[in-house]
């Protein structure tokens, strides 16, 4: 990106240093920092961001992955060859416990398996690990209980979130002073919107998984979704058939719980295209946010990322 | 669209540039409603969000039939049930040449700590303003608390135009009485836009039922506001050190937020606050080498010499320096239930730097509905006041109107670590009168009882030492003095050695003379404290009225009555100047406690019992209150 005459800097390059502002000064103040790796688009901006920090160096910080073991096969081949780059030190937590308890999101409701496997997951890695700031890629804009999310997000010991007890944050100036227990969640993406994120993966041609790219994939109808039959683990309904279609993701949740789109976007300018005539929001497609209007709220303050 | 235009679209959207601004008003204005509608006629609303909305609507909206809009921007389940908005909340959306970021803040509750919060990232504002209403309290409030935070772009939007019949003679008043109050406040560029958030009538575009209405819309103005960056650009170069990138030995890169200015490889730069001169070796924008570093990148510089240098040091152009020292006055917004006590210590973060940090003194309070200055002893929740801050050591800093990215900082309660300041620099103390530096010119104010008590760090009082005869007024204030003289303070003592010999050598002890006595006594104080003074008075002064004359003369909280008490039989027996006996023989007439009353204080300030306490200790007692009431320091 080059600089104007006028040395203003477009909205991206704005972005992108305020990004970049905020993680240094996590790097350079948090004791036990680590980043949240989603494996998703967010994530990846993330990650792509915090390496410009601190190049011509290599991340202060590993990158903590938790694995509900429900994510796609894709996903997971990503993650790996992401995990085997030079510069990565890649954590995977899951929650033991619950896996043996036969928790999963066929069975139990999608409430019951993101508790268990994803939100109890995280705490108790965030606990194992004594991190005192995670990083995640949660953007304002994903839905409206986050608009009012600060950049660094106080939790208290139990890593809760009170909507009514958050700081004040002016100006740059970011407190992200913790007392021995609790924590930060820091958000980089604050302020980035769904079609920043796509421009600047485009932009800096940012690896992603292919499953954001249309393809014919297997899928069945299920509770008004259009679910990827993408292992044996799906147990099918009887009358259930699959069928090939031409299929993407907006956002990678566990698969079974997360549904596709029908598309043709095989590009990036393509899948930007599409968004802009999409006429519905990028969480929609995950059946976690339909318990109740203000579930992302609860599930907020309960520790869920 | 086909795959040509969508690479026409990208083309376009990558070269818009950023405008955050923050909207002002309360939920009754019609604000959540004109942000609604901002993103709705953006094209910002899925379609999901409206189903949300209209499921919403019937359960808490007020616009019947036709979806509430303001439910659009309405976030957390509790304010949605108590129907206002409690917080800051950030939403975004763009146009064809600009990307917007809005900060919304509350009217209502927490208004002041919400709004200096929005504010502070904001380059531009929207105050809303109820067209059947007209001006309000709220609207002065907020227009100050905006231009407090430096913003110099503020759109007034007259809402609710349908409902005054789209009448042009209604607007033109509302606009011309706050055009006089935005001169008066010095807001630059302040504009009035007439609006209905309801039906959309110039939000977005032109009405026909407002056709006398010729100026830009709403989104019009937005778009036409200088983005940050070019004037940022034009400012002397300030790059606070955020992090040190040491990958390997040969190589020691400072990284952080280029606040101000320019850099390029060759330029001289200044470490502050060691002062260590060096050169600009590389600047690095992400890693690769470039020409020159603008105002608003994050960058790594790295240096021409081994110089130390750390997180909170600022690199600065070596023509161009900031201020250096531990202490400035400030304007402090206090966001926290604790009220700020001068004297406490906090944690302050300015820029990189952290350092522990002391408001010394609050030289006033600003009424943020009528700014009004009043005399404060400490700072409650949503109160500003003006504030000396001393620092545990030396940092750079620039004022914060002309540099906000050196002149903010926010304090830190150092216990349970949560945010509870804001402040704004607005000037260094060392040298409050004169200032040498070229780059920065201190708005000068006109001397005046602040400015002279400023000039001797100090906060004027007078301290009125009223007890009977041998009581020992003037034993407890000469050596109360001689205490406030070796801490450096500047004061004056007023006895009957230095009044009754010159001042009123007219007057004699009937009712009537004592009464002038003490009036002349409370002018001659009163002056001494308008010249920045700590007076000490000590006079029987026997009658609760006259102390009550005294008391009105002055400003609040700066009247402090101080009983010294002893009992007759006490004083009597100390007669010092045999005053007593004197009276009991008949002597001399009218004596205080003999036969004529003592009137004791019914509510002093401080009283010092005598006859239990030593002159020393007493002094103590009256140094600790002095220091608990904020007067003395340190």
């Amino acid at each position: 990106m080059t600089i104007r005459d006028d040395h203003r800097l477009t909205h991206l390059e704005a972005l992108e240093a305020e990004s970049i502002h905020i993680i240094r000064e996590v790097a350079a103040t948090a004791q036990r920092p680590v980043m949240l790796y989603s494996i998703g688009k967010d994530s990846a901006v993330m990650l792509h961001l915090a390496r410009k920090a601190f190049a011509p160096g290599q991340l202060p910080f590993p990158l903590l992955n938790i694995d509900t073991t429900w994510k796609f096969q894709e996903v997971y081949a990503f993650r790996d060859r992401v995990a085997a780059e030079d510069d990565i030190d890649l954590i995977t937590h899951r929650n033991v416990e619950g896996l043996e308890q036969g928790i999963n999101p066929i069975e139990h409701s999608p409430g019951v398996h993101t508790d268990v496997l994803k939100t109890q997951a995280l705490k108790q890695a965030l606990s194992k690990y004594r991190v005192d700031a995670a990083f995640g890629g949660a953007r304002r804009d994903e839905e409206r209980s986050r608009a009012k999310e600060r950049v660094f997000s106080f939790r208290d010991r139990h890593h809760r979130w009170d909507p009514k007890n958050q700081r004040p944050e002016l100006w740059s100036l970011y407190n992200g002073r913790v007392a021995d227990g609790e924590s930060i969640r820091v958000f980089p993406l604050s302020n980035w919107t769904e079609l920043d994120v796509w421009q600047y993966i485009h932009l800096e041609s940012i690896p992603v998984p292919s499953l954001y790219f249309a393809d014919e994939r297997p899928v069945v109808d299920r509770n008004g979704m259009l679910v990827v039959v993408d292992d044996d683990r799906l147990p099918l309904e009887p009358g259930e058939t699959p069928r090939m279609e031409q299929v993407r993701f907006r956002t990678l949740g566990c698969y079974p719980l997360t549904g596709a789109i029908r598309s043709e976007a095989t590009t990036l300018p393509e899948i930007i295209h599409e968004m802009l005539i999409a006429r519905s929001s990028e969480r929609q497609g995950r059946a976690i946010d339909h318990d109740a209007a203000s579930s992302m709220e609860q599930k907020k303050q309960q520790g869920y990322f | 669209m086909t795959e040509f235009d969508i690479h026409e679209y990208l083309e376009q959207h990558r070269g818009k540039d950023l405008l955050r601004f923050i909207t002002c008003g309360s939920v009754d204005d019609g604000k959540s409603t004109l942000i609604g509608r901002l993103l709705f006629d953006t094209q910002q609303v899925f379609e999901d969000q409206l189903a949300a909305v209209e499921r919403d609507s019937r359960k808490y909206g007020t616009t019947g039939e036709a979806p509430d809009l303001a439910l659009l921007v309405d976030g957390l389940q509790a304010e949605r049930e108590q129907g206002i908005t409690i917080d800051v909340a950030y939403r975004y959306f763009t146009t064809e040449s600009r990307k917007f970021i809005i900060a919304d803040t509350p009217g209502h509750e927490q208004y002041t700590r919400n709004m200096v919060t929005g504010a502070s990232t904001a380059r531009a504002a929207v105050v809303l303003v109820d067209a059947t209403r007209g001006m309000q309290v709220q609207t002065r409030r907020h227009s100050y608390l905006v231009h407090l935070l430096g913003i110099e772009h503020v759109l007034v939007a007259v809402n609710k135009m349908d409902a005054v019949g789209h009448d042009r003679a209604t607007f033109e008043s509302i606009a011309g009485d706050y055009d006089e109050f935005a001169r008066q406040l010095g807001i630059e560029h302040a504009r009035c836009v007439p609006v209905s958030a309801l039906t959309g009538a110039n939000v977005t575009r032109a009405s026909e039922s407002m056709d006398w209405y010729d100026g830009p819309s709403v989104l019009e103005w937005l778009e036409s506001v200088p983005p940050a960056g070019g004037e940022e650009a034009e400012r002397p170069m300030r790059f606070p050190v955020q992090y040190v990138n040491r990958p390997r030995s040969d190589f020691r890169g400072f990284c952080g937020l280029l606040t101000s200015g320019t850099v390029a490889p060759g330029d001289p730069v200044v470490v502050l606050p060691s002062g260590r001169r060096t050169e600009v070796a590389e600047v690095l924008l992400h890693g690769g080498a470039i020409d020159r570093g603008v105002a608003g990148q994050s960058l790594t510089l790295t240096l021409a010499d081994e110089v130390d240098v750390s997180r909170g040091d600022m690199l600065v152009h070596a023509e161009q320096l900031p201020r250096v020292g531990d202490c400035f006055d400030a304007r402090v917004v206090w966001m926290h239930d604790r009220p700020m006590l001068p004297g406490r210590q906090y944690d302050l973060k300015l820029a990189a730097t952290e350092v522990p940090a002391t408001p010394e003194a609050i030289h006033h309070r600003i009424d943020v509905n009528t700014l009004e200055h009043q005399p404060a002893e400490q700072l409650a929740l949503n109160e500003i006041g003006h504030c000396r801050i001393r620092a545990g050591r030396a940092l750079a800093f620039d004022a914060y109107l002309s540099q906000p990215g050196s002149g903010a900082f926010i304090l830190v309660d150092r216990v349970s670590n949560l945010t509870v300041g804001a402040g704004m620099i607005v000037r260094p103390v060392t040298d409050a009168l004169t200032d040498k530096s070229e780059n920065v010119t201190w708005h000068r104010q006109t001397v005046d009882k602040r400015s002279r008590a400023a000039q001797k760090a100090q906060r004027p009082a007078v301290l009125w030492f009223t007890g009977l005869s041998g009581a020992g007024k003037s034993t407890v204030a000469n050596a109360l003095e001689q205490a406030l003289f070796q801490r450096g303070h500047h004061s004056y003592l007023l006895d009957g050695d230095n009044v009754r010999h010159g001042l009123n050598r007219d007057l004699g002890f009937t009712d009537e003379d004592r009464v002038e006595n003490i009036r002349r006594i409370g002018e001659v104080a009163r002056l001494m404290a308008d010249a920045g003074l700590v007076v000490l008075s000590a006079f029987i002064s026997p009658f609760r009225a006259d102390r009550a004359l005294v008391r009105e003369l002055m400003e609040d909280g700066e009247f402090i009555e101080i009983h010294v008490d002893a009992p007759l039989e006490v004083c009597e027996s100390r007669d010092p100047k045999g005053l007593y006996a004197k009276a009991r023989a008949g002597v001399i007439r009218n004596f205080t406690g003999i036969d004529s009353p003592y009137e004791a204080p019914e509510d002093p300030e401080i009283v010092v019992n005598t006859a239990e306490l030593s002159a020393d200790e007493c002094v103590e007692e009256l140094l600790a209150y002095l220091k608990r009431r904020g007067i003395l320091i340190g």
